[in-house]
Parts: structure tokens; sequence; C-alpha cells
């Protein structure tokens, strides 16, 4: 018991020590979540009226930001596969940023669908026993369970791990081994889950297409490892202890080029069919990349993220832009920037427009979503560094609890 | 005996929802914590209340509606009569835009006047262009009368679909399909996801962005469960074929609006019905048939031009 309350202490204190950066830093996420929280009550109590979603458009930029999240968490942990499967070690050394990563883009997934519901106290409704599920039906009811299982299985391997680590004592591979077999595919069925959630709709042409899920596959592909790969180098900056190799950056930079090239291969094979075959069914891609009837709000941004994406996937391709930082950083930030017009608000909206009905209204977020959304970035970005915070002096042995057989002590700054 | 072994027996599914519900309710704001506020919170399923079960939400409805609009609003809870399948049908050869059934339609169903909810969309054409498909409609035309020439008019509402995309889509089952063939939704169990607008291939859902907002002197007393009672914030609702009329012997309120007679209705399952005479001496069609929705919605054209 005594040792159970040291612990807690040793925790604690654990969030509270840091230099000034950590605390500016920690205070800029608060102040961003006051915001967006200060947003998020407007809208609870007027409704989502004040969002720029509509009939016509009844899905904004929540649920986008919710559809390019569920590709970054699938894709944090797929780096698992060539770790375990060639046995690469510069990777498996650093699968552990990656499960909380994932961890962290879940949670922030659930966030999203939260604050994009109408009634949101009535969430119980949802689950199985105790509300009706309508399981297996509705693909919304597979993506709870999915998403749900995902975060449950990235909590117990990470949670496993680092609580292994902290008392000393190394992970047993038997105890997780088969969980980070079962996390590869059930990676895998988030993201296709949530790609079947729009393409069984048959309401929507653009949607109700059998390429979107490995589209969506192949877009996450791009965006979750270039997230990883700036994170590792800010790991790597601020915790000067943590020893990421080249090697393992380099590799991953190789794959996401391989993503990339799948990712326009594919977007080139469904653009030839809508455009070549020319039926109506055309209409939202027309709007999405021209304009339809002079309605073009979303023009501007798809060929900014063509450009980004093709610009990125040569920077990625080469051996000599691919292994400089500089060339390397930039071709990341454009595959992120990229992806998330991409398969954000570039799959969500179109589906909309023209509606079921012929109408096209143009929808943009308004000034309290944009907020709300921030809000829920700073969510995470702070769920992260909190993570991060317990996680790397327990990776790097400079934080341990104490067991019968240690004595407890904790990292100093940072 | 028997009657005490069942107060006793608590099935599984029960206590979970017991225990997950009062962690649930450590969670709620506390100054809106008064009695009816947590019966509403708790209000089971519609379809899984007993008929006890839903006598006590139905008067505890009535009771909420009367403080809030101070008059009384009678809740009714008419069940599916047997050997009835609703069927529409709209003729378009009579129609002339003129849009009496959409503003029937909202005084009967007490949708919100503000912001405006109308469950009837009339789409207007040109002729002699392609209307199928829905594409090249209008739906905000505004002439100084109706019909203008040189077009021509399609109300389009809920199809009430034998296969209805939408009742799939909802994760709650919050949405379903009655024995009568109406697709209803229970505005207590709804959590506004609208995965069911982006499912419904007739753009017939509509959503409260906001408090809906109806003076109460034009409130219509006389209500269904499932269809005209006064809705909440962040649920979606639709057309009902006023299930509480329907279910009560009488037309829809589109049908008796319709100064030029161009929509009818009936039960499918009755050979002698309007309905059956029309579907089997005219030429019918639905909207969108390649989807194998499966609407009893039919449109037909009675004459030429």
């Amino acid at each position: 018991m005594a040792s159970l309350i040291k612990n807690f202490f040793i925790a604690v204190r654990q969030i509270f020590i840091g230099n000034t950066k950590y605390y500016l830093w920690v205070g800029f996420l608060l102040f961003l979540i006051l915001l967006g929280g200060s947003a998020y009550m407007s809208q609870a109590q007027r409704g989502l009226i004040i969002t720029g979603m509509r009939d016509q458009v009844s899905w904004g930029f929540y649920i986008s930001n919710f559809t390019f999240l569920v590709g970054v968490a699938a894709a944090a942990v797929l780096l698992v596969v060539p770790a375990y499967l060639y046995n690469f070690k510069p990777i498996k050394e650093i699968v552990l940023f990656g499960e909380l990563l994932a961890i962290t883009a879940i949670s922030m997934c659930l966030l999203f669908v939260m604050i994009d519901m109408g009634q949101p106290l009535r969430g119980w409704h949802i689950l199985p026993f105790i509300g009706a599920m309508n399981f297996p039906a509705s693909l919304l009811a597979w993506d709870v369970l999915v998403l749900n299982g995902y975060l449950a299985i990235n909590t117990c391997i990470a949670f496993y791990v680092l609580y292994r680590l902290s008392i000393g004592k190394e992970y047993k591979m038997s105890v997780i081994g088969p969980l980070i077999i079962l996390s590869i595919p059930w990676a895998v069925s988030i993201h296709t889950v949530t790609a079947f959630l729009y393409n069984g709709l048959s309401a929507r042409p653009f949607w109700n297409a059998s390429i979107l899920a490995p589209r969506f596959l192949a877009s996450a592909f791009c965006s979750g490892p270039a997230i990883m790969l700036i994170l590792f180098q800010i790991i790597r900056k601020v915790f000067k202890d943590v020893d990421i190799d080249d090697r393992a950056i380099f590799k991953i930079a190789e794959l996401i080029a391989y993503a990339m090239a799948i990712n326009l291969f594919l977007l080139g094979a469904e653009t030839f069919e809508v455009f070549y075959s020319g039926t109506i069914h055309e209409y939202p891609m027309q709007y999405l990349y021209f304009g339809l009837h002079g309605k073009a709000k979303l023009v501007p941004y798809i060929w900014f993220a063509t450009f980004l994406n093709v610009t990125a996937f040569l920077l990625f391709l080469l051996p000599k832009t691919r292994e400089n930082y500089t060339t390397l950083n930039m071709a990341c930030v454009f595959v992120i920037i990229g992806v998330y017009i991409e398969k954000g608000m570039g799959l969500v909206i179109p589906g909309f427009v023209p509606d079921p009905l012929g109408e096209i209204y143009e929808y943009g977020p308004t000034t309290p979503e944009v907020l709300v959304t921030i809000g829920v970035w700073a969510t995470g970005a702070l769920i992260y560094t909190l993570l991060l915070k317990f996680a790397i002096p327990i990776y790097t042995g400079k934080l341990r609890f104490v067991t019968k057989g240690q004595e407890g002590y904790r990292s100093p700054a940072p | 005996m028997t009657e005490k072994k069942a107060e006793k027996y608590i099935d599984r599914r029960t206590f979970l929802r017991g225990a997950a519900l009062g962690l649930a309710a450590t969670a709620l704001p506390l100054d809106k914590a008064d009695a009816s506020f947590w019966e509403a919170f708790f209000q089971k399923y519609y379809r899984e209340m007993n008929e006890e079960e839903k006598k006590k939400v139905i008067q505890r409805l009535e009771k909420e509606y009367a403080q809030k609009y101070k008059k009384e609003i009678k809740v009714g809870d008419e069940k599916a009569l047997p050997g009835v399948l609703f069927g529409y049908g709209l003729d378009l050869s009579r129609c002339i835009g003129c849009r009496r059934c959409v503003y029937a339609c909202v005084d009967e169903n007490n949708q919100s006047k503000d912001p405006q909810i109308h469950w009837i969309t009339v789409l207007r054409f040109k002729k002699g262009e392609k209307f199928l498909d829905l594409e090249e409609s209008e739906k905000y035309y505004n002439p100084s009368q109706v019909p203008e020439p040189g077009y021509f008019y399609m109300p389009v509402q809920c199809q009430q679909c034998e296969n209805p995309p939408c009742v799939k889509a909802c994760p709650t089952q919050a949405t379903w399909k009655e024995p009568d063939g109406i697709v209803v939704v229970d505005y207590n169990w709804c959590i506004g996801c609208r995965y069911c607008m982006a499912a419904c291939p007739y753009g017939a859902r509509r959503f409260n962005w906001t408090t809906p907002n109806r003076k109460p002197e034009e409130i219509n007393p006389k209500t269904h469960y499932l269809g005209n009672r006064p809705r909440y914030k962040g649920v979606v609702e639709k057309c009902t074929f006023c299930i509480q009329r329907t279910r009560n012997g009488r037309y829809p309120a589109c049908v008796e609006a319709c100064p030029v007679g161009a929509r009818k209705f009936g039960n499918l399952l009755d050979p002698d019905s309007e309905m059956r005479q029309l579907i089997e001496h005219k030429r019918v069609f639905r909207l969108k048939e390649d989807l194998n929705t499966n609407p009893k919605f039919y449109y037909f054209f009675a004459y030429g031009r």
C-alpha cells in the first residue's frame, strides 16, 4: 500500500516536472482547449446550427477530421509490419511511439464523433446490451466496435510494455506477441470499416465506388508515417537520450514513397472511370476538381493537395531528397497537408454535392466549428505529450516505480 | 408466486444497463437534475418498452409539453392495423407546383417554423429537359403564379421504402419500418449522428440543427409518439404519412390539401383500394428504382400534357 501511494506521487510529479518550454507548450495547449471548449459550450446550447452544416451537407469538418485521423491511427501501428516481418531492428525500437500515436489518434476520433452528435448524452444508446446497437446492419455500429477495440488493444500493448519496464523487468513477447499480431489486421480493419461506412451508401455515388477502401489505406500509409517521421525528429531533439536511428527514418520515408505511388495510381484509376464514362455520377468529382454550375469552393484546395502529393512523392522517391532532412521534412509536411485535404474535406463534402435532389449547397466550416476542431487537436497534442512524458523516461530507464526489488526514481527535467 | 419470482428476477441486460447508466449519471450536469430530466435520460428504447412503460413515458411527455406550450397536447400511440400496407400515389400530370401540400404538412406535423423545416420538397423542371435523375431540379422557384408555362413540378418526400437504406444505417435502431410500412423515428432514442441522412437517396430526412421553434397556438395538439409530437434539438425527423391521421382512418394532410387532386393514398394490400387501381391501370414509376429501395411512393401520369 505504501509503495502504491509513493508510486502515485512519482506519477503525479512526472506531469509537473519540466522546463519552461514544457510549461509554455502545455499552457498553450490548455489555452486552445479552453477556446475550443467554450465554442463547444455554445454548440451544446444552441445546437449544431452554429456550424456550416445543413440538411444538404449533413456532415462537415468534424467528420472530415475524424476520417483523416482514423487513417493516422491505422498507419501508426502498421509500422509494426516491417519491424516484425523483416525483424528490422531500428524500426522495432520505435514501435512504441507509434502505438502511443495510435492511442492518441483514436481518442481524437472518438472526440470528433462525440462533438458531431446532436444528442451526445444519448451516446449510450449505441452500446451493445445497454443500448440497442444496430449490429451487424449499421456500419457505424461496426465502426464503434473496431475503433474501441483498437483503442483497447493498443492501450494494452503500450501500457503492458511500459509497466514491465517501469518495474525494471523485460516485457514478455509471449504476452504481447499475440496482441501485436492481432493489432495488424485490426489496424487494417479500422480504416476499411471507416471506408465502408461511406462506401456502402448507394445514395452517394461519389463514395459508392469499390476503390474507396484501398484508396483509404494507401493514403493512410502516406500521412500516418509522415506524422511519425516529424514526431520522431522532435522526440529525438527534445529528449536527447532517445536514440532513433536515421536508417529507421529513411526506411519509413521509402515506404511512404511506395504508398504514395499506389495512392496516386488509385486516384488516377478512379478519375479515369468517372470522367471517361461521363455519367451523371461524375458531378461530385466535377464539383471537387472543376466546380459545378459556378460553385467551386473546394477546387483550389484539391488542386493544392494534388500538387503537394505529387511533389512529396518525388521527394520521397529520390534517395537524395529522401535522405536530406530539409527536403525530407518538406515532403512530410506536404504529405500531411495533402492527405488532410484529400481524405478530409475532399472526401466528405463532395459526397453531399449535389445532394440527392440535385441541389448544390456550398459548405464551409464556421469560426466556432474551426475553434472546436482546434480544441480537439490540442487535446490530442496534450494526450500525446503526457503519454511521452511517462513513456520516454521509462523507456530510457530514468523513471522507475517502487517495487519490492527496486527503489523508485524519477527522471530529471525535461 | 410467479409474480414474486418475476419481481426478483433481473436479467443480465437490465443489470448491465442499470450499472452503466448509474456510472454515466454521475458525469451529468447537476443543475438540470430534476426528476423529469433523469426520466428522459433513462428512457428506454420505444420498441423495448412494454405497454405499461409506454403509457408512463407518454404521460411524462404530455406533462412536459403542457409545461412548455401551456396547452394540452395529446400523444397517441395507435398501433399499425393488421393487413394494412400504406402506399402513396402522385399524379405528375396534375401537380401545379403550388406547395400547398408543403405548408399543410407543416401545419399538421408541428415542424419548426424558425428555422423552417419542410418534409415535402417540390422540384421544378423545365419541360423537355431530363428530370428523372433530379440533377437539373430547381427547388427555390418563386413565381407570382403557378403553374408556369414551360415548367412542370415533382414533389418529393419520404418514399417509405420497403428496403430503407436509412434504417440499415442507423447505429441505434432509432429509426425503423413499422408493420404498415411507415418508416418512423423514436425522437427520444435518436443520437443525432445523421448517418441516415447520408444514406437516404431521396433527401427526405431533416435534422433539428437548433431547438425547434413554433408558437404554442400553432401547435397541432393531436399527435402520435412516432409522428408529429414536438421534437427536440439534435434529432432527425421525416414524413410519416401523417401516422397520427392515417392510423385513424384519415388521409394524410398533404392529400387533403392538394387543390388539384394530384395526391392519392391507400392500402396496397386491399385489392379494391385506389392505390391498387392506380398501380394496375396507370403506368407508374418510382424514383431511383436502380437503387432497389423499393419505395411505396408511386409517381404516375393520369393523362397527357
